[in-house]
């Protein structure tokens, strides 16, 4: 529980916590919440041999609505998401991310760099089609989410680039729900499904669900989607659909669930999402 | 929330919820715990342990290690060849043969379970020592492992090659005849009752800080017996033992895992008068997971027989008990404790408990809050439900059927044991006041109807408490090899007021508060100015310490008596002073006053300045401070109800405790707040067991469960408010009538819970299942009873 020696910086630019990252390269790791790294490090799991603590960096923080989308700054806690219920599905989910202590703390950018396919910001973000803002020594570029996980916690941010913003579409008039199931209240999911729903009369106009837990990165559960889109939105049809929604997926086992587990879970909570996303009973 | 069912036996203060005496310094941040210590000149040791389950030590390369800044010594297991004797086993249990292989502080040329200490590390760097501790390089022939304990019994690979069996013993106790009793029996049920292994998991991992020097030893440590760590610490070191004083200081929980004299305090000490400096160690949670000591892990075997109208004819269990790598200080006489009370509340003539104790590549099994009795209560309450639904009984009815009769208290019982007091009806009624079962039938009917799987379970339990008596614990009884007894010594002094030492050792239980509450009603003085002295072997009388639900029952009775003699005394003096008869003197919540006269008496202050100036009867001794020992005649016997209310999502298989209401009877309450934190404590404890918390090793010896993310205790999320209320059926034993409250929780929990599933699970054709619940265990039971109906 005692990490090996490290370097500290905390730089006041970005510029500045983009040099240090490029000099130190892969050694270094970014220090956003610390709630994810901290712990792997005191396992010894991790090893930097320097911290390049975000946190007096400007620009990073802050929720605002501009052209029809949001745009999160990374450094946003997840407490502070869950307390600006307009964000819809992403306050929801952020709100079942671990207690609220682990709230006040972790960030979305962290989250979704760190790129653990059992946490909850990166489905939402696929889920969403949303996307991410990274900066390098060259400039900004825009990642899109079904771009940016790679695998098992890899993503397509490079090693000198930091991620500054993350970009949600606003997603008015969809129904949405964020269905996670744990062993208790604070723990990763064992499986998760984000469902984003918009009805008009009865048919299913748009429908995007997504998967965590279920495979190396964030998925979306596409058969569910398909059999869904421009069709009926009742009891029956979103029954049918949920049984598609593991295709395709390739969860491990641990401990606590078998694939096998996994993928029933996967096919439960899709039909549960669903259902409160449409508002069907 | 708790509600007394009858006046309490006590005066002005015992009885009442008074607020705890520790809570201000421990809210506030300023209690002292092992970590908060330091002596000038302190080094910091880091242990360097084993990745590997089984495998002989082929070389040990300290250089680097040693090359380290700030790095003092590096020691292995050979550097250590001077201790006086391995690590102890204090259970020999007469005409029972027990391997019990050599255990050292560091390991001597094999290690046997991933964690196993194998060098150390010295440094003036807290966090340098562990950096160093990675550099020394260790290299090992791995041996195949061993980690089922039934596999264990037939064959190799062996723990300890040189015995030739994994078997550490076998042991029986047996009343009544069994022959005779299954053949009376219309119906037996047969089961296989598992009961995984959890961890301790105290909020404050173990630590030590060991300064020898000038020939003697102080050694701080966060553990539940100070006086036996003195002792062992003596012997192991050749040291006499008045050159070794332990001080536990605040310790911050133990649930049986600082029940201990494990090899990193004998290490601290040994490398403090090696290096002649202060050396301190504090265990990290990862540590703690891997080699602190663990719990439960027994298979048993249950037979349960009953003629048709629900009479228990016979009741026999063969445990395969799980003990990992070595025996600790008691770990092969855990399982025994729970076959004293194999036979529960209830007459049964035939009685027999069968128990092989095994090695296994994993961290040693010893003593965790209720130590063998949760896992019997377990074994009789699932099976007795069993037997029940075999019979078409309700599972209440079968279980009054069978109570012991509160007229037959105190009651010899098949295992040989005498229960001491007991009203098992009484605590039902109680139970069965908070909840109305046919409502709760009903609305189980009608949710069921609608998809809603709702059960309820009970559970009723009579447990082992008091710890003690030396007579049948000791050697030449059950085979412990010290006395069980418990001290106090009662000073007050020349203000009047009073400091009590008691050989007890709190890590959380509220002893400070309790035991005020006793003195200040027997001298007539407020409990604010009663200070509780404990855990250190340097201040008072030779203690025993606390464990088994003891403390009230021995040394709150020691207290009580050591108390009673400064009464006396203080009467004598009082007479003597005012002329009176000491007979005629009486006790009022103020001063010792002349009966009848209540304005003619001294209070406790100027009684104590009288016998310190010594103006005192002829003959009798100045001051004011007595000593008593207390070794009762008999355990204690607890008992209680338990109903849990689950609800279990069939489509996911999570369960939910709804409701749990507990109802206990631990004789009257000295401070009923002290109880309910005990039994809330407790239950939790044990909800956590049956539904979350599982020890898991894979089949290579690894563990798996070595954090908090994957060993997984409740939180205030999945617990429900409990409800709980008591009944007060005094032991005859003491005479303050108290019994014991600190494993009562866990021992009824884990039964109550799991029959509450089974019964919610049981319109699904789910008839039995086995903890831990997880909601995977559950949803694959859900599945198999599909499959069933429909093959």
């Amino acid at each position: 529980m005692i990490p090996i020696e490290f370097a500290y910086e905390a730089p006041e630019s970005l510029e500045e916590a983009i040099r240090l990252l490029r000099e130190d390269g892969e050694d270094a790791k970014l220090l956003a919440g610390g709630h994810s790294l901290l712990p792997m490090m005191k396992l010894r799991f991790a090893a930097p041999t320097l911290l390049i603590d975000l946190r007096r960096v400007a620009g990073l923080h802050g929720v605002q609505r501009e052209n029809g989308s949001w745009r999160i700054g990374a450094l946003v806690p997840h407490a502070e998401l869950e307390d600006t219920p307009e964000l819809g599905v992403v306050s929801r989910a952020a709100g079942k991310i671990a207690d609220r202590q682990v709230r006040n703390r972790g960030t979305i950018g962290g989250s979704l760099a760190h790129a653990d396919p059992s946490s909850d910001l990166p489905t939402v973000l696929l889920t969403c089609d949303g996307s991410v803002a990274v900066q390098g020594a060259d400039g900004q570029r825009v990642v899109e989410a079904r771009d940016l996980f790679r695998g098992y916690m890899q993503t397509a941010i490079g090693p000198a680039e930091i991620l500054t913003e993350v970009r949600m579409p606003a997603l008015d008039g969809y129904g949405f729900a964020y269905e996670k199931f744990t062993r208790r209240a604070e723990d990763w999911a064992m499986a998760a499904v984000c469902a984003v729903v918009k009805e008009t009369d009865g048919v299913c106009e748009d429908v995007r669900i997504g998967l965590t837990a279920m495979g190396a990165v964030p998925l979306r559960a596409k058969a569910v989607e398909e059999a869904l889109r421009g069709g009926p939105l009742n009891a029956d049809t979103i029954a049918s659909a949920s049984q598609l929604a593991a295709e395709g997926t390739t969860p491990g086992g641990d401990v606590n669930a078998t694939p096998d587990y996994k993928r029933h879970l996967a096919r439960v909570l899709c039909r549960r999402a669903l259902q409160e996303a449409a508002g069907v009973e | 929330m708790s509600a007394t069912s009858e006046a309490p036996a006590g005066g002005k203060h015992v009885g009442q919820s008074l607020r705890r005496k520790e809570d201000p310094r421990l809210i506030t941040g300023r209690a002292r715990y092992i970590d908060d210590i330091g002596v000038p000149g302190m080094l910091w040791a880091s242990i360097v342990r084993s990745p590997e389950a089984h495998a002989r030590i082929v070389s040990i390369d300290t250089s680097a290690a040693r090359e380290r800044p700030g790095v003092h010594a590096v020691f292995t297991g050979e550097d250590m060849a001077d201790l006086e004797a391995p690590l102890p086993m204090a259970w020999v249990p007469p005409g029972v043969e027990v391997n019990n292989p050599d255990h050292w502080p560091l390991a001597r040329g094999a290690v046997k379970h991933v964690g196993d200490p194998v060098a150390v590390v010295i440094g003036e760097d807290r966090y340098r020592v562990v950096d160093a501790a990675a550099d020394v390089v260790v290299e090992y022939e791995t041996l195949p492992a061993i980690t089922d304990p039934e596999a264990a019994l037939h064959s190799g690979p062996f723990v300890h090659e040189q015995l030739g069996t994994n078997e550490v013993h076998q042991w029986t106790l047996a009343g009544g005849d069994m022959e005779a009793g299954f053949a009376e029996a219309d119906v037996i049920v047969e089961r296989r009752v598992v009961n995984h292994r959890t961890a301790g998991a105290p909020i404050e991992p173990r630590g030590v800080l060991a300064d020898y020097r000038a020939g003697s030893l102080t050694l701080w440590s966060s553990t539940q017996v100070p006086h036996f760590l003195r002792l062992f610490l003596a012997i192991l070191l050749g040291m006499s033992e008045e050159r070794v004083r332990v001080i536990a200081p605040e310790v911050g929980g133990g649930f049986g895992s600082k029940l201990q004299v494990y090899g990193e305090e004998i290490l601290a000490a040994w490398c403090s008068r090696k290096l002649g400096l202060p050396v301190k160690w504090i265990e990290t949670r990862s540590e703690n997971m891997a080699v602190a000591h663990q719990g439960r892990d027994q298979i048993a075997y249950t037979k349960m027989g009953a003629k048709r109208d629900g009479t228990i004819t016979a009741f026999h269990v063969r445990i395969v008990a799980d003990f990992g790598a070595y025996n600790m200080l008691l770990t092969p006489m855990i399982p025994s404790l729970g076959a004293f009370v194999m036979g529960g509340c209830y007459k049964i003539p035939a009685v027999q408990t069968d128990i092989v104790g095994m090695f296994t590549n994993k961290c040693p099994t010893d003593a965790i809050r209720g130590a063998g009795r949760p896992e019997a209560t377990h074994m009789i309450e699932v099976t007795l439900d069993q037997l029940a639904a075999e019979l078409g009984l309700d599972p209440l009815e079968i279980r009054r059927r069978n109570f012991i009769p509160k007229e037959d208290f105190p009651a010899e019982v098949a295992t040989g044991v005498i229960y001491d007091s007991g009203d098992y009806d009484k605590t039902l009624d109680k139970l069965l006041e908070h909840v109305d079962v046919p409502a709760f039938r009903r609305e189980q009917e009608e949710l069921s109807s609608q998809g809603i799987y709702r059960g309820i379970g009970f559970a009723t339990y009579t447990e082992i408490c008091g710890l003690a008596p030396s007579r049948v614990t000791g050697p030449a009884g059950v085979g412990v090899q010290a006395g069980l007894w418990e001290s106090a010594m009662v000073r007050v002094h020349n203000t009047g007021a009073v400091t009590v030492y008691t050989g007890t050792s709190p890590h959380g239980q509220g002893h400070e508060t309790g035991f005020a509450q006793i003195v200040a009603d027997q001298l007539g003085v407020d409990p604010s100015v009663v200070e509780i002295v404990h855990g250190d072997t340097g201040t008072g009388p030779e203690g025993r310490g606390t464990y088994g639900s003891r403390t009230l029952a021995t040394g709150g009775e020691a207290v009580f008596r050591a108390t009673g003699k400064i009464v006396e005394k203080a009467k004598a003096i009082v007479a003597h002073q005012l002329e009176a008869a000491p007979e005629d003197i009486e006790v009022t919540s103020e001063k010792f006053a002349v009966r009848g006269s209540p304005e003619k008496g001294l209070t406790l202050a100027e009684v104590a300045g009288t016998a310190y100036i010594g103006d005192v009867p002829v003959g009798m001794e100045p001051g004011l401070e007595e000593v008593a020992f207390y070794d009762p005649e008999n355990f204690v016997f607890p008992f209680g109800a338990h109903a849990c209310i689950v609800d279990v999502d069939v489509e996911t298989g999570k369960v939910k405790v709804a409701r749990y209401v507990a109802v206990d009877d631990c004789g009257p309450a000295v401070n009923p707040m002290l109880i309910d934190g005990q039994v809330h404590g407790g239950v939790a404890h044990s909800i956590g067991q049956a539904l979350y918390e599982q020890v898991v090793y894979n089949s290579d010896g690894q563990l798996v469960t070595g954090t908090f993310v994957n060993y997984a205790l409740p939180t205030a999320a999945e617990i429900p408010s409990f409800e709980t209320d008591r009944t007060e059926t005094p032991s005859p034993v003491n005479s303050l009538g108290v019994k014991g409250i600190g494993e009562a929780g866990t021992i009824a929990a884990t039964a109550a819970v799991t029959n509450a599933v089974i019964d919610a699970l049981r319109p699904l054709g789910v008839n039995y299942i086995n903890m831990p619940l997880t909601s995977l265990r559950v949803w694959e039971a859900i599945e198999e009873a599909k499959g069933g109906a429909s093959a």
